[in-house]
C-alpha cells in the first residue's frame, strides 16, 4: 500500500464523520472516491493531507505516518488540488504555478533551472503557456482551476489528490483535466486519488472506485463492480439504469425520474 | 518583467529616500544647504579630514537634532509600511492596517496612563511614556491572541473580532483617563497621541533600531511563505507552509514594529494602510519586492510629512495630523477608484 488510512476516526467539533475508517491505494493507482453529499469524502481528503487532525487512527504514506513528517516533506510527495478559492491578489499565472516549487526550495536558494523547467512543463501540460503572463484575477473559474492543477503539478508530487476538481469546469475542460490526469497516471506513474461528484466521469477514468456512505466504505473495486443499480439506489437513494459507455466500456449511469415511484426508495 | 520592475522601484525609491533625508535635514529655522549637510556627514566618518567651513551650530543642529529626527521618521515609516503590508497579506485584505489588532490603541492607552499617572516615574534611557506605550501595545495584542486562539490554532476571523473589541475598549479607557485627569495631562496626552517626532535623539534611535531590524528581518525572511498564504490557509498548508507558525511570526513582528513606532512617535495613521496599497499597485503582490519597496516608500512619506509638519507653521504641527489631513482624502480617493473600476 502506498497510501493507507488505518482505523481513522475524524470529524469536526467532536462529531465524528469518519468512524474507524480504513482504506488504501497502491502506487500508480488511479482511485476515485464517490458518494452523496455528507458521506465523508472531503473529510477523508482533509485527513489525508493533514488538513484535519484525526482523533484516532493513522494516515500512512510510503510507510511513514504523515503527521510525523514536516509539512514541507509531505508537500514534496503529495500535492492537493482543493476546490477553487477566490484569489484577490494580482499574481500572474506563472507566479502562482511557480509557488508549487515552494516545498523544494531551500531557504535562501534561488530558483534553479530544474525549478523553471518544472513550472514550464506544468503549464504546458495544462495548456496555460499562452496565458502565462495574465493576472489570475482576470481568468474564468475554469482557467483558475487549471492554474491550481498546474501549481500542483509543479510540485512534482508522487501522489496527486484532487478534491472535486471538475466542479467549476465546463464539459470540454472537465474532459481535458481528466484526460491529463489519466495520461500522467499512465505515462509517469503518478498516483491519483480524486474525489469526483460525477459518477460517470469517475467510472470512465478511474481504475478503482471507492463508494462511501455515511462515513463508511460501502463498496470498493473496479468501476463495473461498484457502479451497479442496486449500489446506486442504496447509497444515493436514486433509481438509475446502468449501461455501458460506447467507447470506454465503463459503466454509465442514466438517471431516472423519481416521480410515481416513492415506494421504491429503500434507504 | 515583474522582477525587473520590482528591483527598479526599490532602487529608485532608495535613492529618493537618501536625497529626501539630506534635504529634510536641511529644513528648519536654520537652513542647511544639501552640500553642506553632506560635508558635515562626511566629516564624521573616521579617517576623513575636512576643514570645517560651516558654522559649528549648523553641525550640532544637523547631527544632534535634525538627523536623529529624520532617521526616526524613516524608521517609523519603514516599520508601519512593512507591518501594514504583512497584515494585508495575513488577512488577505489589501486594506488592512497595522493597528487592526488593537496594538495602536493599546499603545495609546499605555502612553496615556504614563502621562496621567506615572509622570514622576523615571525609566532610564528611553523615557516613561515610550516604555509604557510599548508595553501597552504588546499587552493589547497578547490579550487579542489569547481571546482568539482555539487550542494551538488561531483563526483569522477571531483575531479580527478580538482586535476590534480590544481596540475599542482601549480607546474608551483613554477617554476615561482624559475625562478624569487635569488639564495639563489632558493636553499632553492629546498632543502625544497626534503623533510627533519632536523629542528624537540618537539614544531613542538606538532603542528603536533593534526592534525595527528584527521585525522587518523576520518578515522579509518569510516572503515566499507570505506569498503562499495569499492563496488561502489550506493551499499554503498543501504547499508545506507551517501556517500557524507563520501567523505567529507575522503577529509578533507586526506588533513589535507597530508598538515601537507608536511608543516613540505617537499614532500616525494611513501610512501602514495607504503605502502598501500604492506600492502593490507598482510592484505587484509578491512580498519579495512588496515588503522592501513598501518600507522605503513609507520612509519617504513619513519624512516628507514630518518636514511639512515642522516647516509650515511657526509652531510644530503633529505629524499624525499632517498624515490625517493629507492621507485621509488620498485614501478616500483610492477607495473610490477601487470601488468603481468600470469608470476608469
Amino acid at each position: 500500500m502506498y497510501l493507507s488510512v488505518e482505523h481513522l476516526t475524524c470529524g469536526y467539533g467532536g462529531r465524528p464523520v469518519l468512524r474507524d475508517f480504513s482504506a488504501g491505494l497502491d502506487k500508480g493507482a488511479f482511485v476515485a472516491i464517490v458518494g452523496p453529499n455528507g458521506c465523508g469524502k472531503s473529510t477523508l481528503v482533509k485527513a489525508l493531507s493533514r488538513g484535519l487532525r484525526p482523533s484516532s487512527g493513522r494516515v500512512v504514506l510510503d510507510g511513514r505516518d504523515v503527521w510525523s513528517m514536516k509539512p514541507r516533506e509531505l508537500a514534496r510527495q503529495m500535492a492537493v488540488v482543493a476546490q477553487e478559492t477566490g484569489i484577490d491578489f494580482d499574481f500572474t499565472v506563472e507566479e502562482i504555478v511557480a509557488m508549487g516549487r515552494l516545498p523544494h526550495l531551500a531557504r535562501f536558494g534561488r530558483e534553479t533551472e530544474a525549478d523553471e523547467r518544472a513550472v514550464t512543463e506544468a503549464m504546458a501540460a495544462t495548456d496555460l503557456l499562452s496565458i502565462a503572463g495574465r493576472l489570475v484575477t482576470g481568468l474564468s473559474g475554469g482557467e483558475r482551476q487549471r492554474v491550481m492543477v498546474a501549481r500542483a503539478l509543479a510540485q512534482e508530487p508522487r501522489i496527486l489528490i484532487l478534491d472535486e476538481p471538475t466542479a467549476h469546469l465546463d464539459i470540454a475542460h472537465q474532459i481535458e483535466l481528466l484526460d491529463l490526469t489519466r495520461r500522467l497516471n499512465r505515462e509517469r506513474g503518478l498516483t491519483v486519488l480524486a474525489v469526483l461528484h460525477d459518477l460517470n466521469l469517475a467510472a470512465q477514468y478511474a481504475g478503482r472506485l471507492l463508494m462511501m456512505k455515511d462515513g463508511c466504505r460501502y463498496a470498493e473495486g473496479a468501476p463495473l463492480e461498484v457502479v451497479s443499480e442496486s449500489n446506486v439506489a442504496a447509497v444515493y437513494g436514486s433509481r438509475v439504469r446502468v449501461t455501458v459507455h460506447p467507447e470506454e466500456g465503463s459503466p454509465h449511469v442514466i438517471l431516472l425520474s423519481g416521480e410515481g415511484r416513492r415506494d421504491e426508495w429503500a434507504c | 518583467m515583474r522582477a525587473i520592475r520590482g528591483r527598479r522601484v526599490i532602487w529608485i525609491s532608495a535613492i529618493v529616500l537618501l536625497v529626501t533625508l539630506i534635504l529634510a535635514g536641511g529644513v528648519g529655522a536654520v537652513r542647511i544647504p544639501p552640500w553642506e549637510a553632506i560635508r558635515i556627514l562626511l566629516s564624521r566618518l573616521p579617517g576623513v579630514d575636512l576643514t570645517a567651513d560651516w558654522k559649528a551650530t549648523s553641525a550640532v543642529i544637523f547631527w544632534d537634532i535634525r538627523l536623529p529626527r529624520v532617521l526616526m521618521g524613516a524608521l517609523v515609516g519603514i516599520a508601519l509600511s512593512v507591518a501594514g503590508a504583512a497584515y494585508q497579506g495575513l488577512f488577505k485584505n489589501p486594506l488592512a492596517d497595522p493597528g487592526i489588532l488593537g496594538v495602536s490603541a493599546g499603545a495609546a492607552l499605555g502612553g496615556a496612563v504614563a502621562i496621567a499617572f506615572l509622570s514622576r516615574l523615571q525609566v532610564s534611557g528611553v523615557g516613561t511614556v515610550p516604555f509604557f506605550a510599548f508595553l501597552g501595545g504588546i499587552a493589547a495584542v497578547t490579550v487579542v491572541y489569547r481571546l482568539a486562539a482555539v487550542g494551538r490554532r488561531v483563526p483569522v476571523v477571531g483575531l479580527l473580532l478580538a482586535g476590534v473589541a480590544v481596540g475599542s475598549f482601549s480607546v474608551s479607557l483613554v477617554s476615561l483617563i482624559l475625562f478624569f485627569t487635569d488639564r495639563q495631562a489632558r493636553d499632553a496626552i492629546v498632543f502625544w497621541m497626534m503623533g510627533g517626532l519632536g523629542g528624537a535623539n540618537w539614544e531613542k534611535v538606538a532603542w528603536l533600531l533593534p526592534y525595527m531590524a528584527s521585525g522587518i528581518g523576520a518578515l522579509l525572511f518569510y516572503w515566499r511563505e507570505l506569498n503562499a498564504l495569499l492563496l488561502g490557509e489550506e493551499s499554503a498548508l498543501h504547499l508545506g507552509v507551517d501556517v500557524e507558525h507563520l501567523k505567529r511570526v507575522v503577529l509578533v513582528a507586526g506588533t513589535l514594529l507597530t508598538a515601537a513606532s507608536v511608543a516613540f512617535a505617537g499614532t500616525i495613521g494611513f501610512v501602514g494602510l495607504v503605502v502598501p496599497h500604492i506600492v502593490r499597485f507598482l510592484v505587484g503582490p509578491d512580498h519579495r519586492y512588496l515588503l522592501p519597496a513598501a518600507g522605503v516608500v513609507g520612509a519617504i512619506v513619513v519624512v516628507l510629512a514630518d518636514t511639512v509638519a515642522r516647516s509650515t507653521l511657526p509652531t510644530e504641527i503633529p505629524v499624525g495630523l499632517v498624515m490625517a489631513v493629507l492621507g485621509g482624502p488620498f485614501f478616500l480617493w483610492l477607495l473610490r477608484r477601487r470601488l468603481k473600476p468600470a469608470e476608469a
